[in-house]
């Protein structure tokens, strides 16, 4: 009895998320008793296996095939690797690189998928904790299968502690290579530019409740007031209103200001990811249940085109 | 060539809502094209406006109420229009990303696209997985994440950006055919002229049944089983300032200067 949890890792660099699945993956072995095995893929493997050996991991295999990610090697090993360890659940994270690989995984492996899981318990059917629209609502789903793949939202479990003494071994694997129909090239960082909105100690950050980009010189001129910089959730950039490098969030920037103003902002998943480590968060929103509420400090439940006005008087400056 | 762009009407809901059984209830619902698809459409149309000879095809799985939001596909540009609705699906629990993996595979395997367009992810459930699904199942090259696209028709070759976590984008070529899943941003989404929505109602929308598909009812059968819904408790332990807009500046004002980020 197996767990398989399917690490990642980025310009020799392992990233968060795979020490946040062996938390959720150990949980996983826990609730299914069986051991925890890590799946290791490209680059520096020995070296990224020494680091994912920590408490909770019964086993570590190594594929060194590719330097970077990529999802034809990765589903081709993971599937090897499934078919001879026969593992109960595959367990990946719901990164934009788990997006590329984890439904081909179960494809290959004709086993339900269930991702971006928030929450779960397989003491019995494993039931399954995710968000629907937006994360208004909670849902619950169940597996009915002996084997499944499961996403794991990124954030949600704490980063695995401690030092392991897992087996670490080589994956006998030939790659098919014939197989391998996509080619990385290269990679770019983006959203650079003359301002840096990590730098900043005040952010007035503003989202879809704008609405037009007409409004948007009444959140400049309120960030001209107090003294801060300005910068956006993903629908202003999307749109074209605002350049890349204003962007907080997953994709974008992550803040951390000692005041971080939300105007605008319902706070979904991928935005929160990029700003919860603010000291102060205050929320203005007409919504009293959007997310965003949950991680502010301070909040006004009105209408940001009423009170932003307000706000630009009390620091002398003038809205338009 | 042929573009297959898959795309799905997500309800939307609304600030206070009900929860009927297994979703929100029907009245607190509003109808859209998915945000996502709305950019795949468009990168689709574009593709038609720059080369000679592309035909744009869109196929969504849905009800007949979805043949508005199909239409606004077409207006946008948009050659002819499927619709893969039965009594059999309508009576489905869950359609989860394998089943509807499993009905658009045969959608193309009728189709023979080039090239297919998906959606990142569908606003309502998120699952983020039928496009690489699909791609799985019917033995095409895929990316996910995709945002930015040239496409080489000749060779039927694309290079991609996919948009990576913390502003970093990798470049990679695919080999066609190809899924791409496509993210928001990539373009501008046009919005549909007075020409274009007439036109629609002139253009191809074609009800397909699993029959019409050469599907067994049996593709319906899912290992996955939706439970539950229901609101999640609010972890918010905001302050929250109340009264009129000028009181409520008044008290972020004075908060601001309190802790000493704001002069003045």
């Amino acid at each position: 009895m197996t767990v398989l949890a399917v690490t990642e890792q980025r310009r020799g660099e392992l990233r968060d998320p795979s020490f946040e699945l062996i938390t959720a993956g150990r949980q996983l072995a826990d609730d299914l008793d069986s051991e925890l095995h890590l799946a290791v893929i490209g680059g520096d493997v020995d070296g990224y296996a020494d680091q994912l050996n920590r408490e909770g991991v019964d086993a570590i295999h190594t594929v060194a095939d590719g330097e970077e990610f990529n999802h034809d090697i990765y589903t081709q090993a993971v599937t090897a690797m499934a078919d001879a360890h026969e593992p109960d659940a595959v367990l990946m994270a719901n990164t934009v690189n788990g997006l590329d690989f984890a439904p081909a995984v179960a494809g290959q492996l004709d086993v339900p998928l269930v991702t971006d899981a928030v929450d779960f318990d397989a003491s019995g059917t494993p039931e399954i904790t995710r968000e629907q629209y937006g994360g208004k609502v909670e849902t619950t789903v169940d597996i009915e299968a002996d084997q499944f793949a499961l996403t794991i939202r990124p954030a949600e479990w704490a980063k695995a502690e401690g030092t392991g003494d897992a087996d670490i071994a080589a994956f006998d694997f030939d790659l098919d290579e014939s197989a391998v129909r996509s080619t990385v090239t290269g990679f770019e960082e983006v959203g650079s530019g003359d301002v840096d909105i990590s730098e900043a100690d005040i952010l007035v950050s503003v989202g879809r409740g704008i609405e037009e980009e007409d409004n948007l010189p009444l959140v400049e001129e309120l960030a001209d007031a107090l003294g801060a910089t300005l910068s956006s959730s993903r629908p202003i950039v999307d749109n074209g209103w605002l350049p890349k490098n204003r962007q907080v969030g997953q994709s974008g920037k992550v803040v951390t200001p000692d005041v971080y103003i939300a105007i605008g902002i319902s706070g979904a998943v991928q935005h929160v990811a990029g700003m919860k480590g603010s000291d102060t968060i205050v929320a203005i929103n007409t919504d009293p249940n959007a997310p965003i509420m949950d991680i502010a400090d301070y909040a006004i439940v009105d209408d940001l085109f009423d009170v932003v006005p307000e706000l630009i008087e009390e620091f002398g400056g003038e809205a338009s | 060539m042929k573009v297959l762009v898959t795309v799905k009407e997500v309800a939307e809901v609304d600030d206070e809502f009900a929860i009927d059984g297994l979703d929100v209830d029907e009245s607190y619902l509003e109808y859209d094209l998915n945000e996502w698809d709305d950019y795949a459409v468009e990168e689709a149309v574009q593709l038609s406006e720059a080369n000679d000879d592309v035909e744009v095809v869109t196929v969504t799985v849905g009800p007949e109420r979805a043949d508005e939001t199909i239409r606004m596909a077409l207006a946008k540009g948009a050659d002819r229009a499927l619709r893969v609705w039965d009594d059999a699906i309508a009576g489905a629990e869950f359609l989860d990303p394998g089943t509807k993996a499993q009905l658009l595979e045969a959608v193309v395997e009728e189709e023979e696209p080039d090239l297919v367009l998906t959606g990142v992810q569908s606003g309502d459930d998120a699952f983020g997985a039928t496009g690489v699904a699909l791609a799985e199942r019917v033995g095409f090259e895929w990316a996910a994440v995709v945002n930015d696209l040239e496409h080489d028709v000749e060779a039927n070759d694309s290079s991609v950006r996919r948009e990576l976590e913390g502003g970093v984008e990798e470049l990679t070529d695919v080999e066609g055919p190809a899924v791409l899943t496509i993210q928001t941003g990539i373009n501008e989404p046009r919005y549909a002229s007075l020409r274009g929505i007439r036109q629609a109602q002139r253009k191809p929308l074609d009800v397909q049944t699993l029959d019409d598909l050469g599907l067994e009812e049996s593709v319906l059968e899912t290992q996955v089983e939706l439970t539950s819904m229901y609101e999640p408790e609010s972890e918010s332990d905001a302050v929250i300032w109340e009264g009129a807009a000028d009181e409520t500046a008044g008290e972020l004002a004075s908060f601001l200067r309190d802790s000493g980020v704001v002069e003045g």
